[in-house]
């Protein structure tokens, strides 16, 4: 006992020891990096959201490096509601551990009436063959404030429908050029073959402002709906928008896709995907997804239309991933670099030729050039002048019939809608998981609202 | 006496019952023993389910009818490592072992003068540590993100090092204290009538007798401090990631990747259950010493 | 958070001399100061803090937007009918989870107390759910095992005609226990393992040769001898689950509605979705005040039981 207590003593400062110096040595090579390696080499960090097309960007990332030895990239990728939640935090608080951050036309004219962000027009000015012109002009002006952009756009999106032209032949139903709402329920239940089997349609109905609320936002739009009216104040219990829920929740109940309180937009890529369902209404960059034969087993077989609509002509949203630079950066000039370069012609041509990645993966919904480039009309063409026309018809100013005191389509941009729009998705969610109802939904909703329109009435 | 008590309990004993009784209980015992086959591979299941599903290509981990057999690649783990996982791994090594060393260095002496040596106050001193273990850490998570901003430590693995210190030194001073308890008073007596000074007392006499107890509760740290998340992805930026991190940068808000997701999940809890899988004999016999008394 | 609670009579286990003077008192102490000094920096402070933005009306997102409104923050946690859905949530999942866990966990442990072929194989299997990162263990039951079409439990429960039980969407709060309990009972399972392999033989072969049943002999000599390890099982289950983040965050994001949201998951919410760093402050001090009322009096009752059987060791 003693001997082997004796051992063991003069054993441990050795395996110490040993552990010791192979963190040092790790310590070391991970400290490296961080302190920016050689003497002139500039490090940009980058927080990026992990969607697939910014993985693209990350993978190509080594090319701009070689081509620019004085800067030297570290991506911090994090998945939508993270990256929000750190961005966010770190920009709000001054933390500069970023010095290019992924916004979007939420974030970008709030946080530069904040002087949060770096102006960017002299960086796109002196940059030959940017072509700021170029960039589709709703995208462009929802990433403005008093009409300077703040962020430029990586892809944009607007919203759509998605069907699967094969069922519809098999049972004889012709789409619209312009669908209806009411059609759409109307094909849902022709389509549905009941639990277990393939259904109707797949709608979101997971919480998150991002998730249920985004296609959610655009129906209560097109009913007429509105979550203010001009003196702020709230009008979630309004008929129009009790409608536009009620319809909502009632289509996805009946004939939409299992576990729908749980769907975003993940989940309903995987069931349109796997041809579990015959309908999908969201994001235009889901194509890029349901057509790839890698990941889909529908690809080929799907028709598109734009976002149905009830009381206005059109009712498309308008999303866009952008990047901008955080005031604190003390490294503006490389970070732009960098920026220009994603953000670029030249890199959507890159990407296009790119065997990993190909034409249909490129970042779309930017620029007005992309739509010309033959390569991708040519992959893209059942749905990218869908594509153009919903982003160019998308209205923040004026997202419904009545008029409003905030701009925005799928949101309202003002500071408190992430936390707003979360707890009223909450509500929705439980009336989708049939645990409550939609007028207690609602109920519950409008005193939330009421809360924050307070606070704008004064 | 002293020969029972050291006698595994599973052994029969001298007196045996008879031979009927005996072929009964021995057929109860190989049902018990499928029973806790069936119970330990259905606990076991999902993680086996997450490391086959880790060598799958997506299309084979999306079907409604589950697939055992399907042509197993490693193209989901060559995928992860080209995330870069490295820095990764080192930041919670790191984070990992110094937590875990410092939580040793302050909490064995602490240990030691609440349980061998009781003062004053050592029960309020006691719940003290406890209860910081009850603050919830989301309530003061601004304030740290503020400070810690303030100080320049933003995004720093050192940071982690600390706050995980500071998380489970109140369990291990807790756990160490039970072991220190076990030390019989008489050798501890002798040790001071030698005049031997504290430092040594504790050196030569208490650790060597505890030692089991010890690595127990630095398992514990080392579990706990691998797998934190919270602190990690609020502090955290390019350089201090850690591996749970590093995992929820794999889930991507456009779906579809279910088998990159798994491979990246086995190699983020692999390091932990192997760790455990090796030491679980001094955990159990560390838990156990340290309960009794 | 300070130790405000009486103390209990100290015992003296060492029968050190009963006159302890000063410096002696001081040297004694000395090898606690650093632990408990390094505590008091790293938890207190950010505590302190938290009780100062309590006080404050702040969001994050609107700058200027900081003035100091003395109690109004609580009044709005106090208002809020969300929050005391939350906290009862918070209460059944943190004991439902532990007891469950506990008690599954001494079965376990009573089954491979046994001799059977391959005993150290099954415990293996057995304690990896606790080693598990948890945020890979709440995707691996939210996706592997609970997606409602290609999930393996409802596989598995197809020929009984369950098929396509939405387990997230309908039974939430029970799906993230069951995340937990998967977890935790490896852990009780072991600790309880540790406490059978103590006991001493020659009370159970005694027992046995006086003709005790089984029953009786569990109930009156092993459980007895486990209340201590399954006291320390409860104390540790309730402080870590109590404080459980990762599994909500992962599995349900608190949905649908609220009915899976428990306390941390809903200030995190308010911290760092709404910004409204005072209200989130206010809320996190409440739920401080509540846990340590309630944890004032568990303790207390664990330390009678501690100090009273070392009293009579």
């Amino acid at each position: 006992m003693q001997g082997a207590a004796a051992r063991r003593r003069s054993r441990l400062p050795v395996v110490v020891g040993a552990v010791l110096a192979t963190l040092g040595l790790l310590a070391g090579c991970s400290g490296a990096g961080a302190l920016g390696g050689a003497e002139g080499v500039e490090t940009v960090t980058v927080a990026i959201v992990s969607n697939p097309q910014m993985e693209d960007a990350i993978s190509l990332a080594p090319e701009f490096e070689a081509e620019n030895p004085g800067i030297r990239l570290r991506f911090v990728s994090l998945s939508e509601n993270e990256a929000r939640a750190k961005i966010t935090a770190s920009v709000a608080t001054g933390g500069g551990e970023f010095d290019i951050v992924m916004i979007s036309n939420y974030e970008t004219p709030q946080w530069a009436q904040n002087g949060w962000l770096t102006d960017l027009e002299p960086y796109m000015a002196a940059t030959p063959g940017y072509d700021r012109a170029d960039f589709i002009p709703t995208v462009r002006d929802s990433l403005s404030y008093e009409g300077r952009m703040y962020s430029v756009p990586f892809y944009g999106e607007s919203s759509f429908l998605m069907y699967r032209r094969d069922l519809f032949e098999q049972a004889g139903i012709q789409m619209p050029a312009q669908p209806t709402w009411p059609q759409i329920a109307e094909f849902a239940a022709r389509l549905d073959q009941g639990e277990g089997r393939q259904r109707g349609i797949c709608l979101r109905g997971k919480p998150g402002w991002g998730e249920v609320m985004a296609p959610l936002d655009t129906v209560i739009n097109t009913f007429g709906g509105r979550w203010y009216d001009p003196q702020w104040r709230a009008q979630l219990t309004s008929p129009e928008v009790r409608g536009a829920v009620q319809f909502y929740v009632d289509l996805v109940r009946q004939h939409g896709q299992p576990g729908a309180s749980q769907s975003g937009f993940s989940e309903c890529a995987t069931q349109f995907g796997q041809g579990q369902v015959a309908m999908w209404y969201d994001a235009t960059s889901a194509a890029g997804t349901v057509e790839d034969p890698a990941e889909s087993t529908v690809a080929g077989r799907i028709g598109y239309a734009p976002a149905p609509v009830v009381a206005t002509p059109s009712s498309g949203w308008l999303y866009t991933w952008s990047l901008g630079i955080p005031q604190t950066s003390p490294r503006k000039d490389a970070a732009w670099r960098f920026m220009s370069w994603m953000t670029s012609k030249e890199y959507i041509q890159r990407a296009g030729n790119d065997p990993e990645i190909g034409w249909t993966s490129i970042p779309p919904g930017s620029r007005q050039s992309t739509y010309q480039i033959p390569q991708y009309q040519q992959v893209a063409n059942a749905y990218a002048p869908l594509i153009l026309d919903g982003l160019q018809r998308a209205n923040p100013q004026q997202p419904t019939v009545q008029p409003v005191p905030y701009q925005g389509v799928q949101f309202l941009r003002i500071p408190e809608f992430q936390d707003l729009g979360t707890r009223v998705s909450q509500q929705v969610s439980a009336a989708i998981a049939g645990q409550i109802t939609v007028d207690e939904a609602l109920e519950q909703s409008q005193n939330y609202a009421e809360t924050v329109g307070e606070s704008y009435q004064r | 006496m002293a020969v029972t008590t050291s006698t595994p309990p599973d052994t029969q004993g001298p007196a045996a019952p008879p031979e009927p009784r005996r072929q009964k209980r021995s057929a109860a015992n190989v049902w018990l023993g499928v029973i806790a086959w069936v119970v330990g591979i259905a606990f076991f299941f999902p993680v086996f389910w997450m490391v086959l599903t880790s060598f799958k290509q997506e299309t084979d981990a999306y079907t409604t009818t589950p697939k055992i057999i399907f042509e197993p690649t490693l193209e989901q783990y060559e995928g992860v490592f080209s995330a870069g996982v490295g820095p990764y791994l080192a930041n919670s090594l790191i984070a990992t072992v110094f937590s875990t060393l410092l939580v040793l260095l302050l909490g064995i002496p602490a240990a030691f003068a609440v349980s061998l040596r009781p003062v004053k106050k050592t029960q309020d001193v006691l719940f003290f540590f406890i209860s910081t273990k009850m603050l919830p850490v989301v309530a003061v998570i601004v304030p740290i993100y503020v400070v810690v901003n303030q100080i320049g430590m933003l995004d720093n693995i050192w940071t982690l090092v600390v706050l995980y210190t500071g998380m489970n030194l109140p369990i291990a001073v807790w756990m160490m204290r039970s072991f220190f308890l076990e030390v019989p008073g008489e050798l501890l007596e002798q040790a001071s009538i030698d005049g031997a000074p504290l430092w040594r007392t504790l050196r030569e006499i208490v650790l060597p007798i505890i030692s089991p107890g010890i690595f127990a509760t630095a398992l514990i740290c080392v579990i706990f401090a691998w797998n934190e998340f919270f602190f990690a992805v609020n502090l955290t930026a390019a350089n201090a990631g850690t591996m749970p991190v590093f995992l929820v940068g794999f889930i991507t808000s456009e779906g579809l990747y279910w088998a990159q997701l798994s491979a990246a999940a086995t190699l983020a809890a692999l390091p932990v259950i192997l760790a455990g899988w090796v030491a679980q004999n001094k955990l159990v016999q560390g838990l156990s010493f340290g309960a009794v008394k | 958070m300070t130790a405000t609670m009486e103390r209990p009579a100290a015992p003296e286990t060492t029968g050190g001399a009963p006159m302890i003077d000063r410096a002696e008192g001081w040297r004694r102490r000395a090898p606690l100061l650093p632990a408990l000094i390094f505590t008091i920096i790293v938890t207190q402070i950010p505590f302190i803090l938290t009780l100062w933005y309590s006080l404050q009306s702040w969001n994050l997102v609107r700058p200027g937007s900081q003035e100091f409104v003395w109690f109004s923050n609580y009044a709005d946690v106090f208002a809020d009918s969300q929050f005391r859905t939350v906290a009862l949530n918070t209460v059944i999942m943190t004991l439902g989870s532990v007891l469950i866990a506990v008690v599954l966990g001494l079965l376990l442990a009573l089954l491979l107390n046994r001799q059977f072929v391959g005993r150290g194989v099954v415990r293996t299997l057995l304690i990896t759910p606790f080693l598990i990162t948890p945020v890979a263990a709440a995707l691996l039951w939210k996706t592997v095992l609970l997606d409602p079409t290609l999930g393996l439990i409802n596989f598995v429960l197809t020929p009984f005609g369950a098929s396509g039980t939405e387990w997230i969407s309908n039974y939430p709060l029970a799906s993230v226990m069951a995340a937990l309990i998967w977890q935790w009972t490896p852990f009780m399972m072991l600790l309880l393992l540790a406490g059978l392999q103590s006991m001493p033989t020659d009370q159970l072969e005694a027992a046995r040769v006086d003709g005790a049943s089984a029953w009786s002999t569990f109930r009156e000599l092993t459980l007895p001898h486990l209340r201590r390890f399954i006291e320390l099982g409860v104390v540790l289950g309730t402080i870590y689950l109590v404080n459980i983040f990762d599994q909500v965050y992962m599995m349900t994001q608190g949905g649908p509605g609220v009915a899976s949201a428990n306390l941390p998951f809903y200030i995190y919410q308010r911290a760092f979705l709404g910004f409204d760093i005072g209200q989130s402050a206010a809320m996190g001090v409440v739920v401080v005040i509540l846990t340590l009322i309630a944890a004032n009096f568990a303790l207390r009752l664990i330390f009678k039981s501690f100090s009273g059987e070392e009293e009579a060791a």
